[in-house]
């Protein structure tokens, strides 16, 4: 049994960490780090704890933003939304939460429920649906085990809440998305209820305290980058496939989506190589010289190489030197079931997933 | 004919310059910068005005790090009134929420968080709270606080923000200090308000430093008209520089880059600006220096102020070149303007970066010294070192690999070599070493748009024009020339999980004084 108490600090750790499981993408954790830290101050730290300290009929119930980060660093939460739309599921369910639950460990959804715990005085329980970012509500480890996201309810800061209760995570995400569109762009939710028992079964465990540690790990390096990446690679099971500089980068919105390229020309021993990463807001598939390196549900973040911190795609620009890193996705993104929700063909592409250790052993 | 001064005060040097309406050079001045700063303005200006000129002085522009000080030395600022338009939205996250603490303790003054605010659409998120603002600015005038302005999304529709400054006016008074952030920064809530805040702060400075600039130009060249520089190399009024002194933020990189552009007849290209200590790096679009694209932190605060991109290295004249074991350490130190009596080639006993490209016979300067005696091999070493030093600067700078013209402006920038980073060729022009006064001399005005946009219903040629009339009609509204505006910035950035492929759109528009020539 593991209770760590998150205060600002562990926040400011945590938001870096995310960052690198943001896989380019997640949105930034800056405002909702801000949002959790405000709480903090005012109600105190939260307890962090493990999975098996929850009881098999526990209730716990996810938190989270929707939309565009870009909306969300404008207009910014009230705070009173969250807690109104999480009651509501409650509601819904018939019972009180034993704990917050964290759907998304990459990006911005990683520090706002600690934001609510702090206000309703309950634990994050440590883990998430994901494991790192992904784009919508059915690419979550819940939803690939058949548990369902609704009762989900959506709220903004006027005071709508609205209670959806869907046949699919798939409509789900196609109702939700269309109600915070006309929310104005992004609003925050509370979803997947599920039980103890059944988090303990499906989630991705310890995700939280990994992002801290890795935020820890990154901070504690300051500018030394090489044993920051050493820390990560060693802690994460990851390999630097690529260190070079940016020297294309092509973005673009479509379907709502910022898609784009970039190319990164090698240095020293990989001078003669390219290596070039698409983008779906989050990074999809790393290729050099022809052949794939890794792809999506794979890990693949680009390190700022002077600092090793994690760069977004709407960050990255020309003559920037970075590191590519693979990280291995959870394991049930490498299974059958996972695949089927998250794999390279949910996002468009014409491949068929291959774990980057399995591409790197075969070069 | 006529004439204009421009004026530019560094931490260093306080320089200026006198150009007719052919935008010549007649004559220049580098003066040390002062502690009361204006005892050096008025050494500059008397040395460019004298033999007295033939013609009338009709506009003295200036460029000045006094506000940039001020914040990162936390002297002079005002506390402030903060008004926020968009409640209940944005109370997560209160005012001066990532601050450092001695400055949030110099500034705080009172917050109201009022209803009002857009969406990003532009639509209204609740009325506007009149009656709390009204309240809010009778504080304000009470305890002599300049007022704060930000509503949620007013990059898409400042509606509200100018209201709520109408309202503050009327109830404050005309002269009480208003300012509103649509005119400061861009999209991203938190930035933009600390900028804003900033900006309010600085407002007892920017008007001290305004009212004696303007009196020590009015007893050298009598009626005079002043403008200010702002940090995009464009102009503004005296009463809008006392308004948005945030804008005078690093202004002096800005007027490099443009006093480069202009010397050199090089519209689009790299500047590298070689002072005693650092060397800063930009990028010239159409003639203006490139802008940061993300956040700006100011003396420890996060802001979205619209910055020229530079890269500032620790390399310049003076860095202190010396053998650390068997390799050679180029600075970060630097004997700095002390250059000309501590350098070995001045008879000093530092080795400096000047030294080494001398040594290597690589540069002479203006004025020649003697070859200084340096081992060859640690001189090669330290200029390797310090090379590479500089090409990185210029790698994540360049936008392309592509050929592309360098400029080498201040007074280091004969130590540069011909060629950077494989295909760069670099030109130093005429009275390089004022160019940055050549660069406030030569400002224009400018108005500029940033809007996020859903392009959907309509066709998107319409909705770019009309930002680009918009930001021409503002550039024309500041005093630009009608006939000799142009669109000098154009960006389109997408955004994601917006429906209508969301973008934000960026404009801005540029001309010559209409009445200063």
């Amino acid at each position: 049994m593991t209770r760590r108490l998150i205060g600002l600090e562990e926040l400011e750790e945590i938001a870096i960490g995310a960052a690198v499981l943001g896989t380019g993408g997640g949105g930034d954790p800056y405002v909702g780090k801000l949002w959790a830290q405000e709480r903090i101050r005012a109600r105190g730290a939260v307890q962090l704890v493990d999975a098996d300290d929850l009881a098999d009929d526990d209730l716990v119930i996810a938190a989270a933003m929707m939309g565009a980060p870009s909306v969300i660093v404008e207009k910014i939460p009230s705070g009173e939304e969250l807690v109104a739309a999480f009651r509501a599921v409650e509601q819904a369910c018939g019972a009180q939460a034993a704990a917050v639950m964290c759907i998304e460990a990459g990006g911005i959804n990683s520090t706002i429920p600690f934001a609510l715990a702090a206000d309703l005085g309950l634990p994050v329980v440590d883990g998430d649906g994901m494991g790192r970012a992904f784009p919508e509500v059915q690419m979550v480890s819940f939803a690939a085990h058949g548990l369902s996201a609704t009762p989900m309810a959506i709220a903004d800061e006027h005071g709508n809440v609205t209670v959806l209760r869907s046949i699919s995570a798939e409509w789900a995400e196609r109702l939700g998305r269309a109600l915070v569109v006309a929310e104005g762009g992004a609003s925050v939710l509370a979803q997947y209820p599920i039980k103890g028992r059944d988090f303990k079964r499906t989630a991705i465990r310890g995700t939280l305290s990994l992002a801290l540690e890795i935020g820890a790990e990154l901070r504690r390096a300051g500018r030394q980058s090489g044993l920051a990446i050493e820390a990560l690679t060693r802690r994460l099971g990851g390999v630097v496939i690529f260190h070079g500089k940016v020297v294309q980068l092509e973005r673009e919105t479509a379907g709502g989506f910022v898609r784009g390229r970039v190319v990164i020309e090698g240095l020293e021993t990989l001078a003669d190589s390219r290596c070039e990463v698409r983008f779906q807001n989050e990074n999809l598939v790393a290729m050099a010289d022809g052949s794939i390196l890794a792809s999506v549900p794979d890990l693949i973040t680009l390190l700022e190489e002077e600092s090793a911190h994690p760069v977004t795609t709407e960050r990255l620009r020309f003559g920037m030197r970075v590191y590519v890193l693979a990280l291995p996705c959870a394991s049930l993104w490498r299974e059958k079931l996972g695949l089927a929700k998250a794999g390279p063909r949910c996002f468009g592409l014409d491949l068929d997933y291959v774990p980057f250790e399995q591409r790197l052993a075969a070069r | 004919m006529s004439l204009r001064i421009g004026v530019d005060i560094g931490g260093t040097n306080t320089d200026a310059v006198l150009v007719n309406s052919a935008d010549h050079v007649v004559a220049k001045a580098k003066m040390p910068t002062t502690l009361d700063v204006v005892s050096g303005i008025r050494a500059a200006l008397a040395e460019v005005l004298t033999p007295a000129p033939q013609e009338p002085v009709v506009a003295a522009m200036l460029g000045t790090t006094q506000c940039t000080n001020a914040v990162v030395e936390r002297q002079g600022l005002r506390s402030v009134a903060i008004v926020r338009l968009g409640a209940p939205a944005t109370a997560a996250v209160p005012p001066f929420a990532d601050w450092p603490d001695d400055l949030r303790q110099a500034i705080s003054g009172h917050v109201a968080l009022v209803r009002g605010g857009h969406d990003f659409t532009g639509q209204e998120l609740s009325p506007l709270g009149e009656d709390d603002i009204r309240r809010a600015a009778a504080t304000a005038a009470e305890e002599g606080m300049p007022i704060a302005i930000v509503g949620v999304f007013s990059a898409v529709n400042p509606e509200h923000e100018r209201r709520a400054a109408e309202i503050c006016a009327q109830e404050a008074g005309d002269g009480h200090s208003i300012s509103i952030s649509s005119m400061i920064g861009s999209i991203g809530f938190l930035e933009r308000e600390n900028a804003t805040i900033l900006n309010a702060a600085l407002t007892e400075v920017a008007r001290l430093a305004t009212t004696s600039f303007e009196a020590a130009v009015r007893s050298a060249c009598g009626a005079t008209t002043c403008y200010f520089t702002q940090n995009d190399g464009t102009l503004m009024a005296l009463d809008y520089a006392r308004r948005y002194p945030s804008l005078m933020l690093a202004s002096g990189p800005a007027n490099s880059m443009r006093g480069g552009a202009y010397l050199s007849g090089v519209a689009n290209g790299l500047v590298v600006d070689v002072g005693g200590t650092t060397t800063d790096i930009g990028i010239l679009v159409n003639g203006f220096p490139r802008e940061a694209p993300f956040v700006v932190d100011i003396g420890g605060v996060r802001t979205n102020f619209r910055m020229p991109d530079v890269v500032s290295l620790p390399l310049g004249g003076g860095t202190v070149v010396r053998q650390d074991g068997s390799r050679v350490a180029v600075g970060p130190d630097s004997v700095g303007y002390r250059l000309t009596q501590e350098g070995l080639a001045f008879g000093g006993g530092q080795t400096t970066f000047t030294d080494v490209v001398l040594s290597l016979g690589r540069a002479e300067l203006d004025v020649p010294v003697p070859r200084p005696a340096l081992e060859h091999n640690l001189a090669e070493q330290a200029y390797r070192v310090a090379l590479e030093l500089l090409e990185r600067g210029v790698q994540r700078m360049r936008p392309s690999a592509d050929p592309m013209t360098g400029i080498g402006v201040g007074g280091g920038s004969v130590l540069l070599p011909e060629c950077l980073d494989g295909n760069i060729e670099v030109v130093r022009p005429n009275d390089y070493a004022v160019a940055n006064a050549i660069g406030a001399a030569i400002s224009e005005v400018s108005g500029s748009v940033d809007r996020i946009v859903a392009i959907g219903a309509r066709a998107i040629e319409a909705v770019h024009e009309e930002v680009r009339q918009e930001a021409i009609a503002q550039a024309v509204a500041a005093g630009a020339r009608p006939a000799a505006v142009r669109i000098v910035l154009w960006e389109e950035i997408p955004i994601a999980y917006l429906p209508g492929n969301a973008v934000r759109l960026r404009a801005k528009a540029a001309g010559p004084l209409a009445h200063a020539r």
